[in-house]
C-alpha cells in the first residue's frame, strides 16, 4: 500500500510504503506510484490516548467498547488506556482481560485496561494488582479515577507495591473532604451562582503529599488531568527535584473555562471542573515547558438524561476522543506554541512511554509500525453533537469551529477510519 | 418581563416599575379581589417545603383571579423519583402560564426556564443558595415605604445584612438588588460564612457587628441554621449569639429611625432576640404583608405584560 503525498509532522512532504503492518520505504512525495492521494495532509503517529472511559462492561447505553473504539478511531487514535470504572469494577484480571478481548474483537484500537487501585475503588483495600500486571492484558497504570485514593497510607503502600512488576499509580487528585457536594471551580463566580465551589487546593494538597510520598518510597507517579495553575506549579517544582513523577492534561481543560457554567448547562459538568482563563494558560505553557507530560482525552460518555437535569443531578464528564486533535492543533499548534513534532510527543510517543506501550508512539521510519493519524490543518470544522461515532452526544463543543479534521488513522498498515473527504 | 429569576437581571427601572405596581396594589385592596389575571393558571411548584413562601404566592395569584394550582414535591410522584424534566413536561402538558418554582438546587429555576422543556414563564421562588428575588423585591418595597417615595429609589441608605451571607439566596438577591436602588449595602459575617469573592460585589464587607451599627438606617438578619454549627462553620450557637446576634444591647446602638428585618422564619435566641423581633423597630410582620402585594405585581407584570 502507498500514501501518496503526506506531510510527516508537518515539515517533510513524502510518499510512504506500507507492506502488512510496517514502513518499508519513505521517499520524497510524488516519487512513488498512485496509492491514496493524502494531498499534503499532515502525518502525525497514530495517537495514544491515556485515559479513556469505555464503559464497557455495564454501562452499555452510554459506550462500548466497540463503540469507543470507533470513536478512537475516528479522531485519530489508535491506542486507548481504559479505566477500571465498569460495573463490576477492573480490579481483576478476569475483568481486565474481558476489556481486553472486546477490543481484540473490534479491532479498531489496540486498547489497554487500566487497573483499579482499591478493590471496587473503595480506597480502602488494594486490588490484586499483581494478578492484573501478569494477565493478557498487561496492566501497567493503575487508577482509581473518579474516586482519590486519599488515605496517605494505602497510597504509599500502592506506590510501593507496584514497583515490582513496573506498574504506575495515576491519581485522581481531589481531597474528598475538601470536595463535598461541589459542583464548580470555587471563585467569585461559584458564590454567585450558588454553586458549591471546588477549591484548587483540593487537587494540588494530593499532588504535593503524593509526588512527596512518590519520592519516599522511590516509586514513580503519574497525575490525572491536571487542572490548576498551582498544579503545574508543584509538578514544576517537583520534577525539578528529580521526582518521577508524569501529568496529563485533557483537551477541555486546555480550551474551555468555568464561565461556561453560567447558565447551568451540565454540559459543562467535568470533574475537574472548568476553571478560569488564568488557569488554562498555565497548563498551556506547561505542556509547552513540559512539566506536563501529555494530553490525555478523560474521554467520558453519559446517556442523555444524565445532562438533561439540573445541574446537581447531572454526571460529571464530557467526550473528547473525537475532537482531541483539534483542540490540540487550535490552542497549541496554530498559536505557535507547539511543532507538529511536539504535538505528536505529547499525543502519541509520551503517552506510549507512559503507559509502556511499545508499538505504539513509535518515530515514523522504515521497519515502524505503520499507525498513523492523517490531520488537514487547513480544514476547520463546526462541531455537530450528532455527527458521532460514540454511543453518546454529551459533546460541549457542539457548534464550536475548530481548526483542522481528522482524515484518516490506519492502525498497523490498516485503515481503522477515513473521511469521506479522502477519496481512493 | 417573561420569568423573574434573578434579581441580577433587573434593571432599576424594572425594579422600581414593580415597587410601584405593588404600591397600587396595597391601594386597591380594598377590593379584596381584583379580575385582571382571570383565565390565568399559575402552577406553584414546591420541592422544598416553604409554607410562608407558597402561600404568599397563592393568596397574591387569588388576589388577582388567576387560577391556583399546588404542586408539592411531597406525596407526589416527585418523590418517587420523577426528573424535573417529566415534572416540566406535565405542567407544560396542563398549560400552565406561569411556574412558581421553589427547588433546592441553585440554578433549577434558570433550567426550567431555558432547557427548552416548558414555554410558560418561571418565577424562582428560591433555588438553592443561589437567588430568591421576590424576597429582595418585598425587602425594597418595605425599605421604601419607610424611606423613600413612589418613583423613588434607596439612594443612599445604608442596609446592613448579617448572618450566613454564605448559603443565603436572601442575601444574594438583595446585595444585589438593593446596590441596583442606590442603597449601600453592608454585609457582616464571621469569616466562614462570607462567599469567596464577596468583596467584588457591590456591598462593602466586615466582620464585626457593632462597629457598623450606629450608621444604619436597616439591619436584616438572616436565619442561622444549627447545621452550620455541626459543620464547624462556628463553635456554638451561643459564640455565634453573642458576636453576630442581634439583641437589646446591639439594637440600642442603632439609630432610633433604623428598622429590624428578617426574612423568616426566625430563631428567637439565636439570630436574633424576642424582645428584638417584637420591638418597635421591628418590621418582620409588615415585609409578610408586603410579599403578598410585591407578588401581586410580580405575577401581574409578567402575565399581563404591562404596568398599571
Amino acid at each position: 500500500m502507498i500514501l501518496n503525498n503526506v506531510n510527516i509532522l508537518g515539515s517533510n512532504f513524502a510518499d510512504i510504503e506500507i507492506t502488512d503492518e510496517v514502513i518499508t520505504d519513505i521517499q520524497p512525495a510524488g516519487s512513488m506510484p498512485q496509492g491514496t492521494d493524502c494531498a499534503g495532509g499532515v502525518l502525525l503517529p497514530g495517537l495514544v490516548d491515556l485515559h479513556t472511559h469505555l464503559r464497557e462492561p455495564g454501562f452499555e447505553e452510554s459506550e462500548t467498547v466497540l463503540s469507543g473504539s470507533l470513536a478512537g478511531a475516528r479522531g485519530g487514535f489508535t491506542a486507548l488506556h481504559a479505566m477500571p470504572n465498569t460495573s463490576p469494577v477492573g480490579d481483576t484480571a478476569g475483568v481486565v482481560e474481558q476489556v481486553w478481548h472486546l477490543a481484540k474483537a473490534a479491532g479498531l484500537c489496540d486498547v489497554f485496561p487500566i487497573g483499579a487501585v482499591t478493590k471496587n475503588l473503595e480506597g480502602e483495600q488494594l486490588a490484586e494488582l499483581g494478578a492484573m500486571a501478569d494477565s493478557m492484558a498487561r496492566v501497567r497504570i493503575f487508577s482509581d479515577d473518579g474516586k482519590c485514593v486519599s488515605d496517605p497510607l494505602l497510597m504509599r503502600r500502592a506506590l510501593e507495591y507496584v514497583k515490582a512488576f513496573g506498574g504506575v499509580i495515576a491519581q485522581h487528585a481531589q481531597d474528598p473532604s475538601l470536595t463535598i457536594g461541589a459542583q464548580m471551580n470555587e471563585s467569585e463566580l461559584s458564590s454567585r451562582l450558588g454553586l458549591k465551589g471546588w477549591p484548587a487546593v483540593a487537587e494540588e494538597a494530593i499532588i504535593a503529599r503524593d509526588v512527596l510520598l512518590a519520592q519516599h518510597v522511590k516509586s514513580k507517579i503519574h497525575i490525572c488531568h491536571v487542572s490548576t495553575r498551582g498544579s503545574v506549579e508543584i509538578i514544576r517544582r517537583a520534577k525539578e527535584n528529580g521526582i518521577d513523577v508524569t501529568a496529563e492534561v485533557t483537551p477541555h481543560h486546555l480550551i474551555l473555562t468555568e464561565d461556561l457554567v453560567e447558565n447551568y448547562d451540565p454540559i459543562f459538568k467535568v470533574n475537574p471542573p472548568l476553571r478560569s482563563i488564568e488557569d488554562v494558560l498555565a497548563l498551556r505553557e506547561g505542556l509547552k515547558t513540559g512539566v506536563i507530560d501529555i494530553i490525555a482525552t478523560d474521554h467520558a460518555p453519559h446517556p442523555q438524561e444524565s445532562k438533561d437535569c439540573e445541574w446537581q443531578v447531572a454526571a460529571f464528564g464530557m467526550l473528547g476522543l473525537e475532537t482531541a486533535l483539534s483542540i490540540a492543533y487550535t490552542t497549541l499548534v496554530k498559536t505557535g506554541d507547539l511543532t507538529f513534532a511536539q504535538l505528536a510527543n505529547v499525543m502519541s510517543s509520551l503517552p506510549a512511554a507512559i503507559g509502556q506501550v511499545s508499538n505504539h508512539g513509535r518515530p515514523i521510519a522504515i521497519g515502524e509500525p505503520a499507525n498513523f493519524t492523517l490531520f488537514d490543518p487547513a480544514r476547520s470544522v463546526t462541531v455537530d453533537k450528532f455527527s458521532t461515532s460514540s454511543k453518546s452526544i454529551n459533546n460541549p463543543y457542539h457548534g464550536m469551529t475548530l481548526e483542522g479534521q481528522v482524515l484518516l488513522t490506519m492502525l498497523r498498515g490498516h485503515f481503522t477510519y477515513k473521511s469521506s473527504e479522502v477519496v481512493g | 418581563m417573561k420569568h423573574l429569576l434573578s434579581s441580577e437581571d433587573l434593571t432599576r427601572e424594572e425594579i422600581i416599575a414593580l415597587l410601584d405596581t405593588a404600591t397600587r396594589m396595597a391601594e386597591l385592596s380594598g377590593a379584596k379581589k381584583l379580575p385582571t389575571l382571570r383565565g390565568f393558571t399559575v402552577v406553584n411548584l414546591f420541592f422544598e417545603d416553604s409554607t410562608r413562601t407558597r402561600i404568599s404566592f397563592e393568596a397574591a395569584a387569588k388576589r388577582l383571579s388567576a387560577d391556583v394550582i399546588n404542586f408539592s414535591a411531597k406525596g407526589s410522584s416527585v418523590s418517587k423519583g420523577e426528573s424535573l424534566k417529566d415534572t416540566a413536561l406535565t405542567l407544560q402538558a396542563m398549560g400552565a402560564d406561569a411556574i412558581v418554582v421553589r427547588h433546592p438546587a441553585s440554578g433549577s429555576a434558570y433550567r426550567l426556564a431555558n432547557a427548552g422543556w416548558i414555554s410558560g414563564s418561571v418565577i424562582n421562588a428560591g433555588d438553592g443558595t443561589h437567588q430568591h428575588p421576590t424576597q429582595s423585591l418585598l425587602d425594597a418595597y418595605t425599605l421604601r415605604n419607610h424611606f423613600g417615595e413612589i418613583g423613588g429609589d434607596l439612594g443612599g441608605k445604608e442596609i446592613a445584612i448579617v448572618g450566613d451571607i454564605l448559603h443565603s439566596r436572601v442575601a444574594r438577591s438583595n446585595i444585589f438588588l438593593l446596590s441596583s436602588l442606590g442603597a449601600r449595602v453592608h454585609v457582616i459575617a464571621p469569616p466562614t460564612l462570607l462567599p469567596i469573592g464577596v468583596e467584588t460585589w457591590p456591598c462593602s464587607v466586615h466582620l464585626n457587628l457593632d462597629d457598623v451599627l450606629p450608621k444604619l438606617d436597616a439591619i436584616m438578619m438572616l436565619r442561622i441554621q444549627s447545621e452550620r454549627m455541626s459543620d464547624s462553620y462556628f463553635p456554638s450557637e451561643l459564640e455565634y449569639s453573642k458576636r453576630y446576634g442581634l439583641d437589646a444591647r446591639r439594637l440600642a446602638l442603632l439609630p432610633e429611625h433604623a428598622i429590624v428585618m428578617h426574612p423568616g422564619p426566625m430563631n428567637r435566641g439565636l439570630e436574633i432576640s424576642a424582645t428584638v423581633a417584637d420591638s418597635k423597630q421591628s418590621v418582620i410582620v409588615e415585609q409578610v404583608a408586603n410579599g403578598v402585594l410585591i407578588r401581586m405585581a410580580v405575577l401581574f407584570h409578567i402575565l399581563a405584560g404591562e404596568t398599571l
